[in-house]
């Protein structure tokens, strides 16, 4: 499989008032949702996401963190939170769909009846939503996130991503126009320069005979040096920018820990949430919660694609010495280090006495991984796929280019995009690294909004590489990936928008017409419920209910039996 | 739109042209700077925040994941 495996990227995006900057953001996330919800998807959606397969606090060492010791931040299993401030009207109430008695009818894969919840007035403002392409669409704390379905490439994972953008963007607009709502900005980073910081998690599906300390020994030192070539770029150092300059994450000042659980403070280089949302005996979900928001489309490609590529490595079972060579003697001051370097010269210290720098470190593991898929690509006869084969190119090629000729990278590389006109504007201005216009412009990289976002005028100039055509990116915000259980989610939401009460990664909540009760369909493989799966199957049915008796009363087609 | 540019600068800097008035740039930085560069500030000119100072004081997020 090499790069290709089930994954996706949540982001949270920071969110201002326009001209409104103490504006609560709380509010403004859920009117953000909220609006899109209504507006920005054919038919509106009342589906709600639903919270009964959460489970925040499994640790992938083992254990499960009990909910009394958990910091509050933790609980992202309670649908009743985040809450609007003040006196709004409550939101979530989705999750409550959850509550009936279950019993198991049926012969797809155990569809579940659940009682139907009392009619309930509607929410002013909905908190989370299951949109048309798989994706959710939530609030998180205060930010409006959204997270993206599941995928089987990096490439894939891109498209998905910019749909994301697109959504914000058009909620945002679509919000302007409703009489009374603010005009709210949304930028695509993780920091506000003053200690607050929001992420951009990457998850990937992991098989489960990996040990978890081999993700901590040879992911550790590849997340710490990986900002060289996909680091969004960050004007001021510490997390509260307390020294003037720039650097290459906006992330690193930000990590405090080698491992853990935490993701709101304390935050380690490996998290070890452990929800795999898939059969949890063949599966963990790695989430990682250390890299950027990325623009730069190639950023987002190589960030995805190198770090599958290394677990797939890992998965062989094999691991080449070299790789163990590579820990580190201080994992999170070298996080630092590496991204306050932009010569990218400074050796880091290695546990057993050598000093290498960051570039040095990713040429072991992008050598070491191209080998081993060569050598597996001869064993078994077949050449690696297209995107393994251009992810290890550019990947190789970076590395050597940004030791060689750095400037010749910032087409591909977002913090050197970003470095281009902050040194350029520094220099014709005279400006010191502190000054505000330099920080504005470092702001205003990741807004969303193409007349003022400085990434968008870069891109505009072909200043920087694009990857993927804005066609699929258009069609990517109303439709899911076919080649995972998302294609089941968002085609279902998509046909059927009426019959959906809520949903989730492992479920499709189904509430049809003349029913006694609620259906509950799992979706627990990631890999069925796919185009390929269940497309004839979902063009045979013209409504819910059909459907819904289809499902229930033949077994599925097997996945091998093609169309 | 070359003098609304101008106009848009929330003050007046020198350029690099001007007597320099502080250390010198370093070179590496210098070199950096081509017609493209100098092409794409002319219109990040354009977009920035005229009140720079405004609005990154005021850009203020609360911690999340």
């Amino acid at each position: 499989m090499t790069v290709r495996r089930i994954m996706g990227i949540e982001t949270e995006y920071g969110i201002l008032g326009i001209g409104n900057p103490g504006a609560n953001p709380m509010l403004m996330s859920a009117q953000v949702v909220t609006a899109y919800a209504n507006e920005g998807i054919h038919g509106g959606s009342r589906a709600r996401w639903d919270y009964q397969d959460e489970d925040p606090l499994r640790d992938a060492r083992g254990w499960s963190l009990d909910r009394s010791s958990a910091h509050p931040s933790q609980l992202t299993d309670n649908p009743s939170r985040p809450a609007p401030d003040g006196d709004g009207p409550g939101n979530g109430s989705a999750g409550s769909a959850a509550g009936g008695d279950e019993a198991t009818g049926g012969n797809w894969g155990g569809v579940t009846q659940r009682r139907r919840p009392a009619p309930q007035p509607e929410p002013a403002t909905v908190a989370n939503v299951i949109l048309p392409n798989g994706a959710r669409y939530y609030v998180d704390h205060a930010h409006p996130e959204y997270s993206s379905p599941e995928v089987t490439s990096p490439l894939d994972a891109v498209r998905w991503d910019r749909a994301g953008e697109e959504v914000l963007l058009r909620s945002a607009r679509l919000l302007a126009q409703i009489p009374g709502m603010p005009q709210v900005a949304l930028y695509k980073n993780n920091t506000d320069g003053k200690g607050a910081s929001y992420g951009t998690h990457e998850n990937y599906l992991v098989g489960r005979e990996v040990p978890f300390d081999d993700i901590i020994d040879y992911l550790t030192p590849f997340l710490v040096t990986r900002p060289v070539f996909c680091g969004a770029g960050r004007l001021g150092r510490g997390q509260r920018g307390e020294q003037a300059g720039y650097q290459i994450s906006q992330r690193a000042d930000f990590i405090e820990a080698e491992v853990g659980l935490e993701t709101t403070l304390r935050r380690p280089i490996i998290n070890t949430r452990d929800e795999p949302h898939a059969d949890a005996t063949r599966y963990r979900r790695l989430h990682v919660i250390v890299g950027d928001a990325n623009m730069h489309e190639v950023s987002t490609y190589l960030k995805l694609g190198t770090t599958s590529v290394l677990l797939w490595l890992l998965e062989q079972g094999q691991v080449p010495l070299e790789l163990s060579a590579l820990r580190l003697a201080d994992p999170v001051g070298a996080a630092h280090a590496v991204s306050h370097d932009l010569t990218l010269g400074s050796p880091l210290d290695l546990a057993d006495g050598r000093r290498m720098t960051a570039l040095q470190i990713q040429r072991v593991y992008v050598d070491v991984i191209t080998a081993a898929v060569g050598a597996h690509a001869e064993r078994t006869g077949t050449a690696p796929d297209t995107q393994t084969a251009d992810v290890l190119a550019r990947w190789s090629d970076l590395v050597t280019r940004l030791a060689d000729a750095p400037a010749s990278c910032a087409r591909e590389v977002e913090w050197l995009a970003k470095l281009r006109v902050l040194d350029g504007m520094r220099t014709r201005d005279d400006l010191p690294w502190d000054h505000p216009r330099l920080a504005a412009l470092d702001l205003q990289w990741s807004d969303l909004r193409p007349e003022r976002g400085i990434y968008a005028k870069m891109a505009a100039a072909r200043a920087v590489e694009r990857l993927v055509d804005p066609a699929d990116v258009e069609r990517a915000i109303t439709h899911p990936p076919e080649d995972t259980r998302a294609y089941f989610r968002g085609e279902a939401i998509r046909r059927f928008p009426d019959a959906i009460s809520a949903a989730n990664w492992d479920a499709i909540v189904f509430d049809v017409p003349g029913q006694a009760h609620l259906q509950r369909v799992p979706t627990s493989d990631p890999l069925r419920g796919t185009r390929r799966h269940v497309g004839d199957l979902l063009d045979a049915h013209a409504d819910a209910g059909s459907l819904l008796r289809a499902l229930t009363a033949v077994p599925p087609p097997a996945e091998e039996s093609g169309t | 739109m070359a003098a609304r540019q101008y106009d848009q600068r929330n003050t007046p800097e020198p350029r690099p042209d001007d007597e320099p008035a502080g250390p010198p740039p370093t070179a590496g930085s210098a070199s950096a700077r081509d017609a493209e560069v100098d092409s794409l500030l002319d219109e990040i000119d354009d977009v920035l925040e005229t009140n720079a100072e405004t609005f990154v004081r005021g850009f203020v997020q609360k911690g999340g994941q």
